[in-house]
């Protein structure tokens, strides 16, 4: 109880004295063109980043080069090999869309500008307390590296035209598999969404899912994810193309659903489906929906490498991203339909307004068909689910 | 006409090529090197270890995909050029061969990525093949669960390469016949009683791969080593070898740099190993064959082999063609679901909605192909004039250097040459990005060059000089206006060859860089086959144009020239 309070407190202090240095960050801002490496293979987040970039233009002078990634990981390896030239300054990213594995990373390895959120004065509409979501990327604390932009949630997506009645738990999902097969898949494990779907999974049928909140040792790792790999063996014979292949990616897999190749897409935004449809993607008759049990849900964060070349205009960016105006845009399913990271606690009467005003679609699951968030394993649970599926079931 | 220039202009390149092709690539090799041997400071690996190669042999299926990188190189490049070779057989004697051939360029020009997005749409089992056939003829309301693409054994990137390999060697073999006398040789052989094609294989082949050996090795290297084309059309798990390097290489785990930089240097090691490996198995048929002919043997018939490879390659322009098609319907389509034959809604919305995007791919790609076809068309001339005003026969050490780009692989150094163009502060701008391109760019407009200038009559020079024209002049005004159409189309090559290169755009642009390529396959690994279409349509288009205003120019400038308009193009 003690501990939030005196963080509460601290930001409280710190505040004050941090209004001036805010100016001085704006001001010198003013005319940098911001080197947002973020991920590519989504058409509304790209025209999402294309307006801010104009929003930002108007408002601070600043805009965004949006470099199109298709592995946030790419980003990762880019800062490295500038290290390992030398090249201590003028780096050649400023601002990366970062979570989980490759934000560990960073940081352990000291790659990264910071701690930098507790100086943006949007960071006041986040719920900042000790353990909130908004300060813990996959049980990592953020320590202020990071800055929270779009909050995701794991859905199964179906087509209810094929599928009446879906399969709401992993056990119920093998029985689906066995009466229909080849007609559900994964993405690739080595790939974000796949192993999204294993940790899923496991927090499912492991026997006691707490130890996932530590760091994997190798006794807790095999005892856990024994159902894991049973429940797994079982469902890999099912599986389209009898799991000897992958989809890259969600995005692939959301075009296999289209191409009626599977009768299952996934995501990790609640909205993605919805939002498909609006854009003639998928067909009119999809619903997203989570498992009985609830789904694992994160924050995707932005963070500033250490040799950014305008540590400044990224500043501003991330700031311009926690503006209630903006998060309420994001939200809009119209737009991008990525749910808000906002504390509606802290919202005022307009913000809120806005929020309530966004508009519907059938294809979005609705609060109550969405269950509750689980919380992310440890990142160690990740890589050791990504390795061993690899060496069980890479031929 | 003094030899000392002539050695400049001579030495003058070489220097260039030296310091700008070759020691590039030894540097990037040696920063890979060192990484592949544990020393990358930057992520705190000091010294030296054997750990990087230990690590990359456990690797989960790191055997299975030497084997893939092995199978599908080897694989396609022989079909290929069986296949190349059956067709310039069959056809040699039909008249208008040579100018149908000539259409074969535009499929040079696609580049890779875009093919292979839309093959890849093309022979899915939910595909348009499929959607032609369904459910009339199949019976399928829903696609079959068929591995036509991704196929575990490399089957449908095969194919692909195949595409794209077949028209590259179809146009090496015709500039390679031009020199042999086919027509004697056929006469000769006709009257010793020989069939049409065993002439082929018996006599002019094995003149005719000597001097096709080097585009042999060339597309052998491309295929062993292939990234793009791969990633959409080959096996994911696991990949051929170099996409699982640069999986490696870009994997959020730091530390996997070591391994995929060992495995970096082996690709490096198949592609030699590969390289020679072909020349040991060219030495033991020229053994088996040299008995066979002797033998003299008239009986085989190897005329229903001439027809099938007229048929194969017939279908695989099919198919490239329906690739683009496919890709080009996309562009335009709203909502287009399996089993119907076209899209039930049509929109211009990709089109117009990625305007801003395409709009600054597409002046980047251009920049960067015009500046750097126009620097590899300077070398190349300025190369061959000193090899003129020398009287220097063809250096073949000199050639192997140009050609050192294309037989190592691109992953192998560029990582670390885009370290070396970090520490010199040229790292991430379009700069770096035209000096990678050169490297590839360069070698193919040599290739494409040197045949047509070398075959220049001598006599319009001597004509020249005798009337008084210095070097300078016999250059400008008697040897480039001739050679207008060669130059064109070693320009449009150049041009094609920048617009396709994915890696070395990605790795020295350091993602600022976007063109139509990294545009492309970043985007085919996203849902929207829509504005993928339009970013593959476009790449292919770019390239295209550059071809027809090779055919065209020329036919303007010397339209009252018939004579101007050989200059075997």
């Amino acid at each position: 109880m003690r501990l939030p309070l005196l963080a509460t407190l601290a930001f409280g202090l710190a505040a004050p004295a941090l209004a001036g240095g805010w100016d001085d960050t704006v001001a010198a801002a003013r005319g940098q063109t911001v080197y947002w490496n973020a991920w590519g293979g989504d058409e509304r987040t790209n025209d999402f980043i294309a307006w801010a970039s104009g929003a930002l233009q108007t408002q601070y002078g600043v805009t965004i080069n949006h470099v199109k990634l298709s592995d946030t990981a790419e980003a990762v390896t880019r800062v490295i090999a500038e290290k390992a030239a030398g090249q201590a300054e003028d780096g050649s990213v400023d601002l990366i869309w970062i979570n989980g594995a490759n934000f560990l990373s960073m940081k352990e390895q000291g790659l990264l500008h910071g701690p930098f959120l507790q100086n943006l004065p949007n960071a006041r509409y986040l719920d900042l307390s000790e353990g909130s979501a908004a300060v813990v990327d996959f049980t990592i604390p953020t320590e202020g590296y990071e800055s929270p932009w779009r909050l995701a949630k794991f859905v199964l997506t179906r087509d209810s035209a094929r599928v009446a009645e879906p399969p709401r738990s992993m056990a119920a999902l093998l029985d689906w598999a066995k009466a229909n097969p080849g007609r559900f898949t994964h993405p690739a494990v080595t790939n974000f969404m796949g192993s999204t779907f294993l940790k899923q999974a496991l927090i499912e049928l492991a026997p006691d899912p707490s130890v996932l909140q530590a760091e994997a040792t190798d006794e807790a790792f095999s005892a856990a994810t024994e159902p894991l790999w049973t429940w797994y063996d079982a469902l890999r014979p099912n599986l389209w193309r009898e799991g000897v292949t992958f989809p890259e990616n969600e995005s692939v897999l959301q075009q296999m659903l289209n191409d009626g190749e599977v009768d299952f897409a996934m995501a990790f935004d609640p909205a993605a489906a919805a939002a498909a449809v609006e854009r003639g993607l998928l067909p009119e008759t999809v619903r997203s929906y989570a498992p009985e049990a609830g789904s694992i849900g994160n924050i995707s964060f932005v963070a500033i490498p250490f040799n950014a070349a305008h540590k400044e205009g990224a500043m501003v960016v991330a700031n311009f991203l926690l503006d209630p105006a903006v998060q309420a845009r994001a939200q809009d399913i119209t737009v991008l339909g990525s749910y808000s990271v906002l504390d509606p606690a802290k919202l005022d009467a307009a913000a809120k307004a806005a929020f309530d005003a966004l508009p519907d679609s059938p294809a979005l699951p609705s609060n109550e068909a969405l269950g509750p968030t689980l919380g992310e394993p440890h990142p160690s649970w990740m890589t050791r689910l990504a390795e061993d599926w690899a060496r069980r079931y890479t031929e | 006409m003094t030899a000392p220039e002539g050695r400049l202009l001579r030495l003058l390149v070489l220097g260039a090529v030296a310091g700008g092709l070759v020691l590039p690539i030894l540097a990037g090799l040696w920063e890979t090197a060192r990484a592949a041997f544990g020393h990358l400071p930057a992520i705190g690996a000091d010294g030296l270890s054997l750990d990087p190669w230990r690590r990359l042999f456990d690797l989960p299926g790191f055997g299975t995909s030497l084997t893939l990188t092995l199978w599908t190189g080897f694989a396609s490049t022989a079909l290929a050029l069986v296949l190349a070779v059956g067709l310039a057989a069959a056809m040699y004697d039909r008249a208008g061969f040579r100018g149908g051939a000539r259409l074969l360029a535009p499929f040079l020009a696609t580049p890779h990525a875009a093919l292979a997005i839309g093959l890849a749409f093309l022979i899915a089992p939910s595909g348009w093949i499929s959607r032609l056939l369904s459910p009339w003829a199949t019976g399928w309301d829903l696609p079959p669960d068929l591995a036509t693409v991704n196929d575990p054994a490399g089957l449908a990137l095969i194919l692909g390469l195949l595409v794209k390999e077949v028209p590259f060697f179809l146009l090496v073999i015709l500039a390679a016949l031009s020199q042999l006398p086919v027509r004697r040789h056929l006469e000769a052989g006709r009257a010793l009683g020989y069939g049409h094609g065993v002439v082929w294989i018996k006599v002019i082949g094995p003149q005719l791969y000597p001097l096709i050996r080097l585009p042999v090795y060339v597309v052998l290297s491309f295929a062993l080593s292939i990234v793009d084309m791969a990633i959409v059309l080959g096996p994911s798990n696991p990949p051929v070898l170099a996409v699982a390097v640069t999986r490696w290489f870009l994997a959020a785990e730091t530390t996997l740099i070591l391994p995929a930089s060992a495995a970096a240097l082996l690709q490096s090691a198949v592609v030699a190993g590969g390289i020679g490996l072909w020349w040991a198995a060219e030495r033991a048929l020229a053994r088996i064959g040299r008995v066979w002919i002797r033998r003299g043997g008239r009986g085989v018939s190897a005329e229903p082999g001439l027809v099938a490879a007229g048929a194969a390659v017939t279908g695989l322009m099919a198919l490239g063609a329906g690739a683009l098609m496919a890709l080009a319907v996309w562009s335009v389509a709203w909502r287009w679901s399996y089993p119907r034959a076209l899209p039930e809604s049509w929109s211009l919305a990709a089109w117009g909605r990625s305007a801003a995007g395409w709009g600054t791919a597409v002046e980047s790609t251009v920049i960067i192909g015009v500046a750097t076809t126009a620097l590899a068309l300077i070398l190349a001339v300025a190369w061959l004039e000193g090899e003129d005003r020398d009287h220097l026969p063809r250096a073949t050490w000199a050639e192997a250097l140009i050609y050192l780009p294309l037989l190592v692989p691109q992953i192998a150094f560029l990582y670390g040459l885009h370290v070396v163009f970090l520490k010199a502060g040229i790292g991430g701008g379009i700069g770096a990005v035209i000096w990678a391109h050169a490297l590839f760019v360069f070698p193919y407009v040599m290739i494409a060059l040197s045949d047509p200038w070398r075959a220049l009559d001598p006599a319009y020079i001597r004509a020249a000089a005798a009337l008084g024209a210095g070097p300078v002049r016999r250059l400008f005004a008697v040897k480039l206006p001739i050679l207008l159409r060669p130059l064109l189309t070693a320009a449009a090559i150049g041009f094609a060859v920048s617009v396709a290169q994915y890696l070395p755009t990605l790795f020295m642009g350091a993602g600022r860089v976007a063109t139509l390529t990294t545009e492309a396959v970043t985007l085919s690994s996203g849902s929207d086959r829509r504005v993928t279409g339009v970013y593959a349509v476009l790449q292919a288009a770019l390239p295209f144009l550059a071809y027809l205003a090779a055919l065209g120019v020329p036919a303007i400038l010397h339209r009252h020239r018939a004579g101007l308009s050989g200059g075997a193009a």
